[in-house]
């Protein structure tokens, strides 16, 4: 079939005085078996992701679950009241959101790093090979799994203090205490996480050029220097993307995993931006605030994306997209 | 000093998942002797926690249901996917470039929670296990690792395929999957453990109970500690063992599918992860 050569004019000859919906329309019964197996996708993509945002209209409008979106009327910022008449339950949830962010930032973020400059000083592959599968798999788990494990390690009845209880040492609490609530949640994500975020790590560790580490072994840098003036520098770059790319997920902090435990903990302590809006839409049916909730979020979301990419490129690093 | 701390850092993952199977196995005498909690040692081995949840009942149930869709929903995943990455991976053909804006403005920002429960609610998916495969089958990102991943493939292959007369679904099935296998295999694997876990979307689309996917019977029975009783195991359960063990089993049965595949497809995690991170 002739499309795979790019450029050639689908009928020679008569494609310069063909208008450009005939061409169009050529080209299309060209590519039809190209389209047809790519249609199912690019439908499911434009239903899921794109249609959505049409719902978003339910934000300036006094919607009932009941009525079609035709039907509800038109209320305009009203929703969005939130925002400025200072709504406690609101204003506790951004806190708790940011505050996750930040600790996610500091304790969660360099881990994976630690982590991979460790497995890559390792000398034995296997060994390596072994240790990095073992790390991996956590990931892989659901969050449901990990709280159960997590409660089943160390909740009130569970394995360390069954082991405290017997050697007459006092009992930890962890589970359901609101003022360990965040430090347990940022504890799941590393246990679940942290040896997985170590691939792009090692990735970008394999690709520096060996020989820098030789000439600067010859010229009598020692193992801190070497990690501190060449593998440190080198990883410089991805260490800026991943930052970016966090960025614009920090107003999401994990949803399932509070979700499930907001019961023991209570809401003061567990209620993020996420849950606030499931709490308030579609459990509390509030649908058309919490719609504006999940708006306003989206909007943060893409502007902090795209303002952490304009600083990376007045850094002189490449970022997400090029300028 | 380095390989402490790796060492402790392999035995933190390690000390959960020994211990939940560990307890999951143990007798009567074994958690008693724990004081009624997890044990690291399961005594004499019991297999009855197995057999109460596997004779039949709730958790049997939502172990079929969450087979079904992930088998189906993974096979619709990887279809609709490749296809789309095959279409999105050949330059000049008609729609690439609106397309592909398309796919990589999916990739940067996710629908709300609210609107796409409208959406869900809309096409009359609640309450059925389609609302657990359709809104999840096209992940923007699998399509452009997938896209970027077919790019790479050598332009000679194409060129004598057409040469050959080959159409471009012949050129697909006969050149490009076999050569995809890697990428098939990763993506594939994302989507299994996606439909595997997929918790939220089951709580939020799925109301029966007797629709419940296996993540909903982990929440409600190991998580919320609802107590398990002779309604909820089988017929074919003799005795009821005791709380613990039975909830860990629960456990064990929701884990052992991706302990299963883990082995097979992990050596081509690191090739399949970095293709979509660096020429994404």
């Amino acid at each position: 079939m002739a499309m795979i050569v790019e450029g050639r004019p689908s009928t020679a000859g008569t494609a310069a005085v063909e208008t450009g919906r005939s061409r169009r329309f050529q080209r299309l019964r060209r590519d039809k078996v190209l389209v047809a197996l790519g249609l199912p996708g690019a439908i499911a993509l434009i239903l899921f992701q794109y249609f959505p945002l049409l719902g978003n209209i339910i934000a300036f409008q006094d919607y009932e679950p009941y009525l079609e979106i035709t039907e509800a009327p038109f209320v305009g910022l009203e929703n969005f009241s939130f925002l400025w008449d200072g709504n406690p339950a609101f204003l506790s949830a951004v806190a708790n959101t940011l505050i996750l962010t930040v600790v996610q930032a500091v304790f969660v973020f360099p881990i994976p790093l630690l982590l991979a400059l460790l497995l890559n000083s390792l000398a034995g592959e296997r060994l390596k090979r072994l240790l990095q599968s073992i790390l991996y798999l956590p990931h892989f788990l659901s969050w449901v799994i990990v709280v159960a494990i997590f409660q089943q390690m160390l909740g009130n009845a569970g394995m360390l203090n069954t082991f405290l209880v017997q050697n007459d040492l006092p009992m930890v609490h962890v589970i359901g205490v609101p003022e360990l609530f965040k430090a347990l949640l940022t504890a799941q994500v590393i246990w679940k996480d942290a040896g997985w975020g170590t691939i792009i790590f090692l990735a970008a560790i394999a690709q520096i050029d060996q020989e820098q580490y030789e000439a600067s072994a010859v010229d009598g840098a020692n193992g801190w220097q070497r990690l501190w003036h060449i593998t440190l520098p080198s990883l410089k770059g991805i260490v800026i993307l991943l930052l970016i790319l966090r960025l614009g997920d920090s107003l999401s902090v994990g949803f399932e995993q509070i979700i499930l435990q907001q019961g023991p903990a209570g809401i003061e302590s567990s209620e993020v931006l996420d849950t606030w809006v499931y709490n308030y839409g579609i459990v509390g049916g509030d649908w058309g605030m919490s719609t504006a909730a999940g708006l306003v979020k989206s909007v943060v979301g893409v502007l902090m994306v795209i303002g952490a990419n304009k600083l990376a490129h007045a850094f002189g690093e490449q970022g997400v997209y090029r300028k | 000093m380095k390989a402490v701390a790796l060492g402790v850092a392999v035995l933190l993952v390690i000390i959960p998942f020994w211990s939940v199977i560990a307890t999951s196995l143990a007798d009567k005498e074994a958690i008693a002797a724990s004081g009624g909690g997890m044990v690291l040692w399961p005594g004499r081995m019991s297999f009855e926690a197995y057999k109460a949840i596997l004779s039949g009942g709730v958790v049997t149930r939502a172990l079929g249901i969450s087979i079904a869709i992930t088998v189906v929903g993974t096979v619709f995943s990887l279809a609709a996917t490749t296809g789309l990455a095959y279409w999105l991976s050949r330059r000049g053909a008609v729609g690439v470039r609106p397309m592909t804006t398309l796919v990589l403005g999916a990739v940067l920002f996710s629908p709300g929670l609210i609107p796409s429960y409208l959406v869900v609610k809309q096409l009359s998916l609640l309450d059925s296990w389609w609302s657990l495969i359709l809104p999840v089958m096209v992940n923007a990102f699998n399509v452009v690792v997938m896209r970027a991943f077919f790019q790479g493939l050598p332009r000679e292959l194409f060129e004598s395929a057409a040469i050959e007369g080959a159409s471009s679904s012949a050129t697909l099935i006969k050149i490009v999957l076999p050569l995809s296998k890697a990428v098939l295999a990763v993506v594939g694997l994302f989507y299994a453990v996606g439909y595997w876990n997929a918790f939220f979307n089951a709580m939020l689309y799925i109301q029966s109970t007797e629709k419940w996917p296996i993540s909903l019977v982990l929440r409600t029975y190991v998580v919320n500690q609802t107590t398990i009783g002779g309604e909820q195991v089988g017929a074919g359960a003799e005795v009821m063992p005791p709380q613990l063990p039975l909830q860990m089993a629960i456990l064990v049965v929701a884990l052992v599918p991706i302990l299963v595949v883990y082995p097979f497809l992990q050596r081509h995690f690191a090739k399949g992860v970095m293709t979509g991170a660096v020429k994404g």
